[in-house]
């Protein structure tokens, strides 16, 4: 097998925005409407946008290969044509050997098959034929950690047991190319856990690993070479850390792209302290955040959650406004909604990154999310380390020497 | 074409596997397992005896055995045609998940439906077989006619299963045509009547590329005879034009599946 897993060349895609004919009752008029309107053929040519522009990359065998972007980069569509779901407007795109991937696990589950029966049948869509998968079967089924239960339909599973058995089943196909996207951000710690096993496994078998996540710290640790989309474009390829910080460089500028088109969006996230718009504090020190949000459609029940990430993008501190006792907001069109949050910054030295998410709790649906929309630094004057900052002092202290306890014994 | 045909060949024990599914599923999700692939055959026969016998009192002549034996023959052919067109036509909708997740050729999904119908017919089969014996219809060596109109009619069925299963992805109505046509497609193919009640007109009829292979069902079980040679010459032609020409129309949309559905 030669020493390169993936390698795209000058790929592009084109979606078309708008309206899109989807049965015989729009397209028939549309269609004998267009033979009169020959001018309506160039507008349609506006509507068209390219989610990726001249993307070309080589992976190595044996290399984990990183993905990072804000929504809407290009990320999402990179990974469906890398997967062949997708076929490139212009521009080749080649794959040695199996390629697999961690995306959806349990997509080819059937409700009312057993776990066994699903074993079988995810095996087969993801590549494996019968005799591997039956050879596996054990242990993908102790894997799974569900053995009393293998032989229940999936339909009574709980949603932990189905993401577990379709993991397991994912893991043990033994692919040349190994793509994850996001499975880090779904599911517990432990499943979370079992995934970056999992990469780390199949990276020392020599096989290539496309890894697209919104987990910098992952990224940061797990990639050899990273690349950064944005609009479809390639803004940066090369060290983690190199593109990892110009992925960071302006985050209190949003890209349009990244501007979602939901009812309600975050429109600016600004950081101060007592005298104006603040980036450095000191440990202990009070920090105002004021969010603002423009509604463009009716939404109601929305709260916001603000919380903070450290270098690594480890979760510091959460918060939101409907679980510190405020109403939640229901807003019109054109609405603009604004909050300032207080916090004390009890953190010890370093940077974080303050991120706004639009949530309604009630439908668990998040609205819009800005991560991270700020940058802000601590800077200490030592004696702390860690993220916390508990503003340590000795009260006490006392030796007791040994030599000065007289032994009992008469 | 021939590496798309290959690569299908690499992926069959998916294709067997999703059929599998597509059986076991229809089977355990109703109460009455089996039975299920006998009930609409059942009705069909039922509502072709019905028909038959209002024609032969209009005709002042009583209900043969052998026209009760004609109408069982040809329905069973019909209900597996029409189960499989339309298990196929919604295929491809109602495995969006995997259509737009992960890779393999979506033939997979129209052709493992018509297998999945086709199960069908071979259960309902057997009970056909004991209803004939029931009406004292014995065997001729035309019989060994029936396996080759089968698979005329198979080939016929997945092409068209292709063509409805791509276009209902594109075009949200094209279900409900499809499903319309399936309904009232009985009254322009001899399922109930048989083409020689028409005379001359009957070229007409047949030219429904159906009409002959489900005459020819007919003929070579019930009449003791042997199919209409140039009729059954261009049922088959017409079914290779269906299949080759769904699998081709199939294949030229199917890159655009993932972000059309």
């Amino acid at each position: 097998m030669s020493d390169t897993a993936i390698i795209m060349e000058h790929v592009y895609k084109k979606f078309r925005k708008g309206e899109i004919y989807n049965s015989l009752r729009d397209l028939v008029p549309a269609l004998t409407g267009k033979m009169f309107r020959q001018q309506e053929l160039n507008e349609s040519d506006k509507r068209e946008f390219w989610a990726l522009q001249d993307l070309s990359f080589e992976v190595k065998a044996g290399e984990c290969f990183g993905v990072i972007g804000h929504n809407g980069a290009g990320k999402s569509t990179a990974l469906k044509i890398l997967s062949r779901i997708m076929k490139p407007t212009k521009g080749r795109m080649t794959v040695n050997g199996r390629l697999s991937a961690l995306i959806e696990v349990s997509a080819g589950f059937h409700q009312d098959l057993t776990g066994r029966e699903n074993i079988f049948l995810n095996g087969t869509i993801l590549g494996m034929t019968k005799r591997e998968i039956q050879s596996k079967l054990d242990q993908i089924i102790a894997f799974s950690g569900i053995e009393d239960f293998i032989d229940t339909p999936v339909k009574r599973y709980s949603s932990g047991m189905f993401a577990r058995l379709g993991f397991s089943v994912a893991a043990h196909v033994d692919p040349d190319v190994l793509i994850v996207d996001e499975v880090l951000s779904v599911g517990d710690s432990a499943f979370q856990q079992k995934c970056i096993e999992r990469m780390r496994e199949v990276l020392r078998g020599g096989a290539a690993v496309l890894f697209v996540s919104h987990n910098l710290k992952v990224v940061a640790e797990f990639c050899d070479r990273c690349l950064l989309l944005e609009k479809g474009r390639t803004v940066k390829l090369g060290k983690p850390q190199e593109v990892i910080s110009a992925y960071l460089q302006k985050p209190s500028k949003r890209q349009a792209a990244d501007v979602n088109s939901g009812p309600i969006s975050i429109s600016s996230v600004r950081v101060r302290d007592t005298a104006g718009e603040c980036m450095r504090f000191q440990p202990g020190q009070k920090a105002w955040i004021d969010v603002e949000l423009i509604a463009t459609a009716r939404c109601s029940k929305v709260s916001i959650t603000l919380y903070m990430l450290d270098e690594k993008f480890t979760h510091v501190f959460d918060t939101s406004t409907e679980r510190l006792g405020h109403e939640t907001a229901d807003l019109e069109p054109g609405d603009v909604y604004s909050c300032t949050f207080e916090l004390q910054l009890n953190l010890a030295e370093g940077t974080f990154y303050p991120a706004v998410v639009l949530y309604r709790y009630d439908i668990q649906t998040v609205y819009d999310r800005w991560e991270p929309a700020a940058t802000i630094y601590v800077s200490s004057v030592g004696g702390v380390r860690g993220i916390a900052h508990c503003f340590p002092q000795i009260c006490r202290q006392e030796i007791r020497r040994a030599s000065e306890v007289l032994p009992v014994r008469s | 074409m021939r590496e798309q045909l290959q690569e299908l060949f690499k992926y069959r024990e998916l294709l067997y596997t999703i059929a599998y599914r597509d059986i076991r599923v229809r089977y355990k999700q109703s109460v009455m397992g089996f039975l299920w692939a006998l009930l609409m055959p059942i009705l069909i026969v039922l509502s072709g005896i019905v028909v038959r016998y209002g024609y032969a009192i209009a005709a002042h002549e009583p209900l043969k055995a052998a026209d009760i034996a004609s109408v069982a023959v040809k329905s069973l052919p019909w209900a597996f045609l029409v189960s499989s067109i339309r298990f196929s036509s919604l295929s491809l909708i109602s495995n969006k998940e995997l259509v737009t997740k992960i890779y393999f050729p979506k033939e997979i999904f129209p052709i493992a439906s018509m297998l999945a119908s086709f199960f069908d017919l071979v259960v309902a089969s057997g009970a056909l077989i004991v209803f004939l014996l029931l009406l004292h219809l014995t065997w001729s060596p035309y019989l060994a006619w029936a396996p080759v109109l089968l698979l005329t009619l198979v080939l016929l069925v997945t092409g068209i299963g292709m063509i409805v299963a791509a276009a209902s992805l594109y075009l949200r109505d094209v279900k409900f045509i499809v499903e319309v046509g399936l309904t009232f497609g009985i009254f322009f193919t001899p399922v109930f009547y048989e083409v020689g009640m028409f005379g001359d007109k009957k070229k007409w009829l047949l030219l429904n590329p159906i009409s002959p292979i489900l005459d020819g069902f007919s003929a070579c079980i019930a009449r003791h005879q042997s199919p209409d040679l140039g009729w059954f010459a261009y049922s088959l032609s017409c079914a290779i034009l269906f299949l080759v020409g769904g699998y081709i129309f199939f294949k030229h949309l199917e890159p655009g599946f993932a972000e059309s559905i």
